[in-house]
Formats: C-alpha cells, structure tokens, sequence
C-alpha cells in the first residue's frame, strides 16, 4: 500500500521539486539549444565555481554583510525613534512628515551616487544607503501602528489617568509591534539591495562590486555565485527576523 | 451649616443641573447630544439609565468619566469636578467591548490600573488581582490570554479590572450588550452580588427594559431627537432583599409596560 504524503511533506516536497525541474532544463537545454556559456553558465558550473572560489566569495559577502547588517539597524531604529516623535508631537508631525515622505520619492538609485559623493568610498555610505532603503517602510508602518489603537482603548487609559508617555509603553508600542516585524521582513531583504547598491557605484570589494567586475570581465560563473549568495543573504535575514518575530509576539488561539 | 472641607464625605455621587453634554468641535462649535439634565444620584445607589439610540445614554457616561467636559450647565462627581473624581481614580468605566489587551495575560489586564496613572493617581488599589478574578468567578483563569476566553468570560475580566481600582462610582456602558441572553442573565446576577458587596454607586446603560428593571433601583428614561431626560422612575417597590425585581410579578410587568410606552414616546421627534 502507498502511503499518502502529509500536507506538510507535500508543501516542502512541491515547491523541491518545482526548482528541481527548472533546473535540470536550464543544465541540459540551454547548452542544447547553443546558448554559450559565458552568457548563461549551467546550474553545476555555477556549484563548481561555489567549491573553488568559496573563501574568495566569503571574503566579497563580508563587507556586505556588515553593511546591510549595519544599515538594517540604522535604518530601522531611527525610523522607530522618528515615528515615537511624531506620535508624540503633533508640531513636528505636521512640519516633517510631509517633507520626509516627498524625500521618500526620490529614487534610491539616484540618491546613491550623492551618499557617496558626500561620504566617500569606505563602508560608511553603504551602511547609509541600505539604512535609507530601509527607513521608509518602516517609518510610515510604525506611524500607523502607533496610532492603531481604538478609541475604547485610548479612553480606558485616559479613564485611569494615564500620562502620554504610560499610554506610548503600554498601549501604542505593543500595538505596532506587528506592523514592525511586517517592515522588518521587508528590510530584511531590502539591507541588502542597499548595500549591493552602494558597492556597484564605489568598491572594490564586496557582493555588489564582484557582481559588476564579473558582468565586464564575462566571469558569468562567477557572477551568478554572487547573486545567489546575496540572495542567500536576503534568505537569511528574513528567517532571522521571521524567528525572532515568532518568539515575541504570541501567536491567538 | 457644613464644613465645605467635609463636603466631599456627603456630597452625593452624581449631582447634576442643567447639565448639557455632547461634542465640541476643533473651532469650538457645540453639538449638544442631551440638554437639561437634573439629576442626583445617592452613594450607592444602582440607576439604569435606558433609551433610544442617540438620546446621549453614553454620552452622558462619558462626562461623568471626564471623557467629555459638560457643554453647560454644573456636574459634580463625589463632590468635585469630574477631573477630580478621575484623577482620585474614584471612577471606573466598563465598555460595552471588554477593551482588554491581547499581548497580556488576564491577571496583567486586571492588574493596568498598577501600570499607569503612577504620575497622576496616589489612592492605592484595592486587594489583589486573584481576589478580584475569584469574585468575579474566573479563579485560576489568570495565566490565560483574552483570545481564549468567551465573550462573557472577557467582559467578567473587564469588571475585575474595574473593580481593582477600587471605585466609588462605577460606569457601565451596555456591558452586557453583546452577550447571549443566558450569560447575561447570569452576569446580571453576579453583578448585583458585587454591587451589594461592594456598596460602589453604579450608573449602568442599557437598551433592554428587562435588564434596566430587574438591576436598577431607580431607572432614567432618555428620549432622543433632541436628546432629554424624559422621566425617572423609583423602582424601589418591585425589590426583594437581594435588590432584584421579579421577572413575572404583574407589578414588573406593568412598570416594564410603562417603560415601553415612554421609550416609544422618546423615540420619535418631540
């Protein structure tokens, strides 16, 4: 007798299985079909590359690391620490708020080249685009989880003669707290566009200037290790977040 | 004469005359929601108060709570201004949604009056969080969360955490509103139990003529469009020894046909 697979099995199962097939066209047709390879390299050419080159690869995802890593909490905790003071402020919600959100339009691509202008080629400009990528979501997620809570809750507090700053700690800020990890989960990946960003424009290490000296150089063995290393990054952070997450905030039922 | 520094120890609970409550908008236009009320209400006395929607039940509740300033004329709570009352922490509010905090557990909602207010509120609270959850019939219930309790079972924590502030006056907005009517029955209940218990002046709004009569020593009827009192009625004589009136007596059942026919007046434009 067959034994039919749990759900759980089939959910982990499908989506294998899905990739394993993608794969196995793109080793065995694209060759076929005369696509060469310093275009488009087979999927085992690139895990070859990932066994030769893998301390060169680490050493380039290192600074990335602590450039997205750094900008992610930069970014996130002045986000957090502007949404408190515009909370709590109304004066300074209505001079800034429009202003930082009009700033928000500017794309970041555009915005990089002046980060770097103004703060050189070290880390530091890195860390600072990655931390504006991830500033914006999280600022305008926290404004409105700040201000989630209903109109019974704000009067029970007032009805037991809460100060500003009680109903901040112990009604605004639980509150938000699931519109924060939602924009954590976004910046999670979004650390490290910022800091691959940052890399292409002025580095000469590090996942973002690897990915550009291998497109000119036609290392695309190469190249396609380093992209999925960052997209590995991303993977990464976003687990983290998303376990954190499930540790802090309990689940109903 | 009395001492006017002792006035606060008599004063009754609520007094109220000529009092307009409702909104005040941002360029300080005033929408009245119920105009000229007088009224006195005696230290622990149990009032329902019943009407129309729109006749300002709640709104009236929440002046008391200082929720709202008064538009005109005077309220003073327990002698003083409702502010004050608020700020002694004197005055309790139980919503018609229990209004509890998800990410805490049922002893931490009953325990928020210890949490805030440490600025504002010197008068201590009253015994601790298991006692009140014990009176409330929710003993070893504590270490739960909102979302596994019934609906019953959340408002039940909602009067605890009222209670532990220790209240003379005690707001109840349509508590029981949202509850099937065997719960309710069984809240109504309890919550004379702890009224005579407790001795605290309740103020309680319903929609249900039932509950009005079978809690309330007196019952004010509102009427709406505009909104005003429309009668008081002493509901002294339906009471037994535990403070309810009987459901089926014929002198409930007249009082209740009474209140019916005041309601309906009340409902449409004066």
């Amino acid at each position: 007798m067959k034994t039919v697979p749990a759900p759980r099995l089939r959910a982990v199962l499908s989506p294998l299985l899905g990739a394993l097939s993608i794969l196995l066209v793109w080793q065995f047709l694209m060759p076929a079909l005369g696509v060469p390879a310093y275009i488009l390299p087979t999927p085992l050419a690139v895990a070859q590359k990932f066994a030769d080159e893998w301390r060169f690869l680490l050493e380039n995802a290192l600074p990335t690391i602590v450039e997205s890593l750094a900008g992610f909490f930069l970014g996130n905790g002045v986000a957090v620490l502007l949404a408190v003071v515009f909370v709590m402020s109304r004066t300074l919600r209505e001079a800034y708020f429009p202003v930082v959100l009009v700033f928000n339009t500017i794309p970041i691509l555009a915005l990089a080249p002046i980060i770097i202008l103004i703060f050189g080629l070290g880390m530091l400009p890195k860390v600072i685009i990655a931390a504006v990528i991830c500033f914006f979501p999280t600022l305008v997620n926290m404004v409105r989880g700040l201000n989630m809570a209903s109109s019974n809750e704000m009067e029970l507090m007032h009805v037991l003669s809460a100060s500003r700053r009680e109903v901040l700690v112990h009604l605004r800020l639980p509150r938000s707290v699931p519109l924060l990890f939602a924009s954590l989960r976004i910046a999670a990946t979004s650390s490290v566009i910022g800091a691959i960003v940052g890399e292409w424009i002025g580095a000469n290490q590090g996942l973002g200037a690897l990915i550009i000296q291998s497109t000119f150089n036609y290392q695309s063995d190469r190249l396609f290790a380093a992209v999925l290393l960052a997209s590995a990054l991303g993977l990464l952070y976003y687990a983290i977040v998303a376990a954190v997450e499930h540790r802090l905030v309990r689940r109903p039922g | 004469m009395t001492q006017t520094s002792h006035a606060g120890d008599e004063a009754p609970a609520i007094h109220a005359d000529g009092l307009a409550v409702g909104y005040r908008g941002e360029d300080g236009s005033a929408s009245t929601v119920l105009a000229d009320v007088a009224l006195t209400v005696g230290r622990g006395e149990f009032l329902t108060i019943l009407g129309p929607s729109g006749c300002g039940k709640s709104t009236l509740l929440r002046a008391v709570a200082d929720l709202l300033p008064p538009l005109a004329g005077s309220l003073s709570v327990l002698g003083g201004s409702a502010e004050a009352a608020r700020l002694r922490r004197e005055v309790a509010f139980v919503f018609q949604e229990a209004t509890l905090l998800p990410w805490q557990t049922v002893r931490r909602n009953v325990e928020l009056p210890l949490r805030v207010g440490r600025g504002a509120v010197t008068r201590p609270v009253e015994g601790d969080a298991d006692a009140w959850l014990s009176l409330v019939g929710l003993s070893g219930l504590g270490e739960r969360y909102p979302d596994q309790l019934s609906g019953g079972q959340r408002q039940r924590v909602a009067i605890a955490r009222a209670l532990f502030c220790n209240p003379s006056v005690l707001l109840m907005d349509e508590p029981f509103g949202a509850l099937d009517e065997i719960t309710r029955d069984r809240l109504n209940d309890e919550l004379l139990a702890i009224w005579r218990r407790t001795g605290t002046t309740i103020l309680f709004v319903t929609h249900s003529i039932m509950e009005a009569v079978y809690l309330g020593g007196r019952v004010m009827v509102l009427a709406a469009h505009p909104g005003r009192v429309q009668e008081i009625v002493d509901l002294a004589p339906l009471k037994d020894s535990e403070g309810r009136s009987s459901r089926e007596a014929p002198e409930t059942i007249a009082v209740m046909a009474h209140l019916r026919a005041l309601l309906a007046k009340g409902a449409v434009a004066a």
